[in-house]
């Protein structure tokens, strides 16, 4: 891996195991951006955690993060962090929920997961069936509404300061001075996967996308390129034109400047001019100050 | 207990068995459990910390710890900004150690992008992150000793987090908030001057002043009265309620992220991992204050070993030019305009990086669509695990051990409530 991100060892087998362990209750295993992650069946959630705690010694529950994708039928996946500090190796399990149905609690599991479905119910409304203490966490007393829903807006509904005549805080509805602004920066054309009539160079070469650019590649598809690629190259300096044959441009066309190097100094120009290239523009820039400075002189002697 | 006032215990039968005379005399007083606020404003619940506390007389019967009165919506807010703009909201997470908060994530972007970094920003980084260590360890450190009862170890140790902060600033422009760590590298190099001067203040000012301090301290009377064999947990509870940090390593585990899953230059340092004994606040303080130590052996190493060349990626579609190359090159400051207002695309995927911060694992867990501006940047903090434990470690404890008790848990709302 080229990045320098925390190393975790693929764990061996860990496929296998988990198709022997869970069977029917695993939907789907992904092994991308060297991550495992599963999808698993939601009503077996609890078992599943069980089996993946007291079989492959995935001890910690580190996180449980909600993602809200509206364009889908269950909206909500709940994504749960894994560690198994013996093993050394990190799973990420995932099920999927909508608003109304629930899904089971893990808090007989890992106590810790109280808290943390808690939040998650509190920024996504996902229900968690079982568990003791479902209140909200993080938002404000008698908050309504799910923040980190996607069609929740940013700027929120409700706005609150101190008001002096009431000496209390008081809640008003949200007042913009100013609409809020969201720049869209995706272009039509960047990510469109048909090469334009005359952009062969783009898509059609066969190397991907400068990392960083708009790219239709997944990080996946990016971390198996990057692999494939034995010796990669170091990166290329940057272009600049900080001297004159960077500029690409061919030598001074200017006549002005070209002269006093024909009057003055004519051999000079010539002994360096293969070798060193740097040494001509200075050659060529040195005397140019000097040449007025030389007719000058007959003048000053002329006046007096 | 015949010729004091008697209190009648409710529910206790304590008295079972005994000639006791129940009937009630002039002054008795019933005596019940009773609910208190601990916080939200008080000086030892380092932020803004609501708990209900249900007290038996003094022993705390239950805790419900309130969080989230300084939540801000930063995940939201990261939403709609592009890569580099959400990065400064981490230092705003837990602002007593920016650096760490930032670590994660340009780790995780980086990890999505697959991009290589330089080796001089990886030694870069993993030095500012061991001296936001320090400068964190100097905080907690200095403010659970405060707690229970010590006023002079804080101000000296107050000393040594105020050089820290001026380094930062040396490196950065800014004492607190850095945003120095950037996708691809860091932002700006250092002053050779700057690494001397580290170098120098770790081999003779931090051991002297930070020795001194603790040597009135890890063997006082009272600090240990306060601090032995509060809040135990066991290994099993440790990693049941998600301990990390040198919350995991005070109750004997011997995990720590820089070891067992290395960042960074984290592979090639050489350094130890401190774990206690017990599991109490007592071994949780020891653990940072052995820390310390081993900060300063992997600065030393980081500054001896400086290799040279550039400080962040070369690849310019993610990291800018610097104004210098800009004012040379026309492509230098297309890319330069680019990356300032679209920023760069990150393809899509997801991903979860965690890192050792010095409360323990900071994780950021980045889902990307092939945009610039990340779908979903959920942070995992480190203080919302542990305060959730509050009530299991404080259970049948005095209400006066709280204050160590937060204090070994070294929390901070920024992070707790995001």
């Amino acid at each position: 891996m080229a990045s320098p991100a925390p190393l975790v060892a693929p764990r061996e087998g860990v496929g296998a195991a988990l198709v022997k362990l869970l069977g029917d209750d695993l939907v789907e295993h992904v092994f991308a951006v060297g991550e495992d992650s599963i999808t698993v069946r939601r009503e077996a959630i609890a078992g599943v955690m069980i089996s993946l705690r007291d079989n492959l010694d995935y001890q910690q529950l580190m996180e449980i993060a909600g993602v809200d994708y509206p364009d889908r039928v269950e909206r909500f996946e709940v994504v749960y962090h894994l560690l198994s500090v013996t093993k050394n190796h990190r799973l990420r399990v995932r099920v999927c929920t909508d608003e109304a149905t629930p899904v089971p609690s893990i808090v007989p599991v890992w106590p810790v997961a109280g808290w943390l479905e808690r939040e998650v119910f509190d920024m996504y409304g996902v229900l968690f069936a079982g568990n003791p203490d479902l209140r909200r966490i993080l938002t404000d007393y008698g908050f309504q509404g799910h923040p980190q829903r996607k069609d929740f807006p940013l700027t929120g509904y409700i706005e609150l300061r101190y008001s002096e005549e009431d000496k209390r805080v008081v809640y008003e509805p949200v007042k913009l001075a100013q609409d809020f602004r969201s720049f869209d920066f995706l272009s039509p054309w960047e990510g469109a996967d048909y090469v334009l009539p005359g952009d062969e160079k783009a898509g059609g070469t066969g190397e991907a996308a400068g990392k960083g650019a708009p790219s239709s590649m997944t990080a996946q598809q990016v971390k198996v390129a990057d692999d494939k690629a034995e010796k990669k190259a170091p990166p290329p300096t940057p272009k600049t034109t900080e001297k004159p044959e960077q500029t690409g441009a061919g030598k001074a066309a200017n006549k002005a400047a070209a002269k006093p190097i024909a009057e003055k100094a004519p051999a000079k120009v010539k002994a360096p001019a293969k070798p060193k290239a740097a040494a001509k523009p200075k050659a060529a820039v040195a005397p140019k100050p000097k040449a007025p400075a030389k007719p000058r002189k007959p003048k000053a002697g002329g006046d007096a | 207990m015949t010729d004091s006032p008697q209190v009648k215990h409710h529910g206790s039968d304590m008295f079972e068995g005994y000639p006791v005379d129940t009937a009630d005399t002039a002054g008795d007083q019933a005596v019940t459990n009773y609910t208190i606020n601990f916080g939200p404003q008080h000086p030892a619940a380092h932020g803004v910390l609501r708990m209900v506390m249900e007290l038996d007389g003094e022993i705390i019967e239950r805790v419900d710890p309130h969080v989230g009165l300084l939540h801000r919506g930063t995940e939201k807010l990261i939403e709609y900004k592009t890569y580099l703009q959400a990065l400064p909201y981490f230092d705003r997470l837990d602002y007593c150690s920016p650096l760490g908060m930032e670590h994660s994530y340009v780790l995780a972007i980086e990890k999505l992008l697959d991009l290589e970094v330089p080796d001089r920003a990886q030694y870069l980084r993993t030095l500012f992150a061991e001296l936001t260590r320090i400068c964190n360890h100097m905080l907690n450190i200095g403010s659970h000793v405060m707690d229970v009862g010590a006023m002079t170890p804080n101000l000296w140790v107050f000393e040594l987090r105020e050089d820290c902060l001026n380094f930062f600033e040396r490196a950065s422009g800014a004492r607190m908030h850095s945003a120095w760590f950037r996708p691809g590298g860091i932002h700006q190099d250092v002053p050779e001057k700057l690494l001397y001067d580290i170098g120098q203040w770790c081999e003779t000012r931090l051991p002297k002043l930070f020795g001194d301090a603790m040597s009135l301290v890890i063997d006082n009377r009272i600090f240990k009265q306060r601090n032995v064999d509060i809040a135990t947990v066991s290994k099993e509870d440790a990693l049941a309620w998600g301990f990390s940090g040198p919350m995991i390593r005070g109750s004997g585990i011997p995990w720590d992220l820089r070891k067992s899953q290395p960042y960074d230059a984290y592979a090639k340092m050489d350094f130890d991992i401190p774990v206690g004994t017990r599991g109490d606040c007592y071994d949780r303080f020891m653990v940072r204050v052995q820390e310390v130590y081993q900060s300063q052996r992997i600065i030393l190493q980081c500054i001896n070993n400086m290799p040279s060349g550039p400080i962040a990626s070369l690849d310019r579609k993610v990291v800018p030019p610097k104004r210098g190359e800009m004012k040379q090159s026309m492509e230098s400051l297309i890319h330069h305009f680019k990356l300032y207002t679209e920023g760069f695309h990150v393809p899509a995927g997801e991903v979860y990086v965690a890192t050792e911060s010095p409360k323990g694992e900071f994780g950021v867990y980045l889902v990307s669509d092939g945009t610039n501006k990340p779908y979903r940047c959920k942070i995992r903090p480190t203080a919302f695990s542990h305060l959730q434990a509050m009530d299991m470690m404080s259970k049948g404890h005095m209400l006066a051990d709280t204050t160590a008790i937060i204090g070994a848990i070294d929390v901070v709302f920024g992070e707790c409530d995001r």
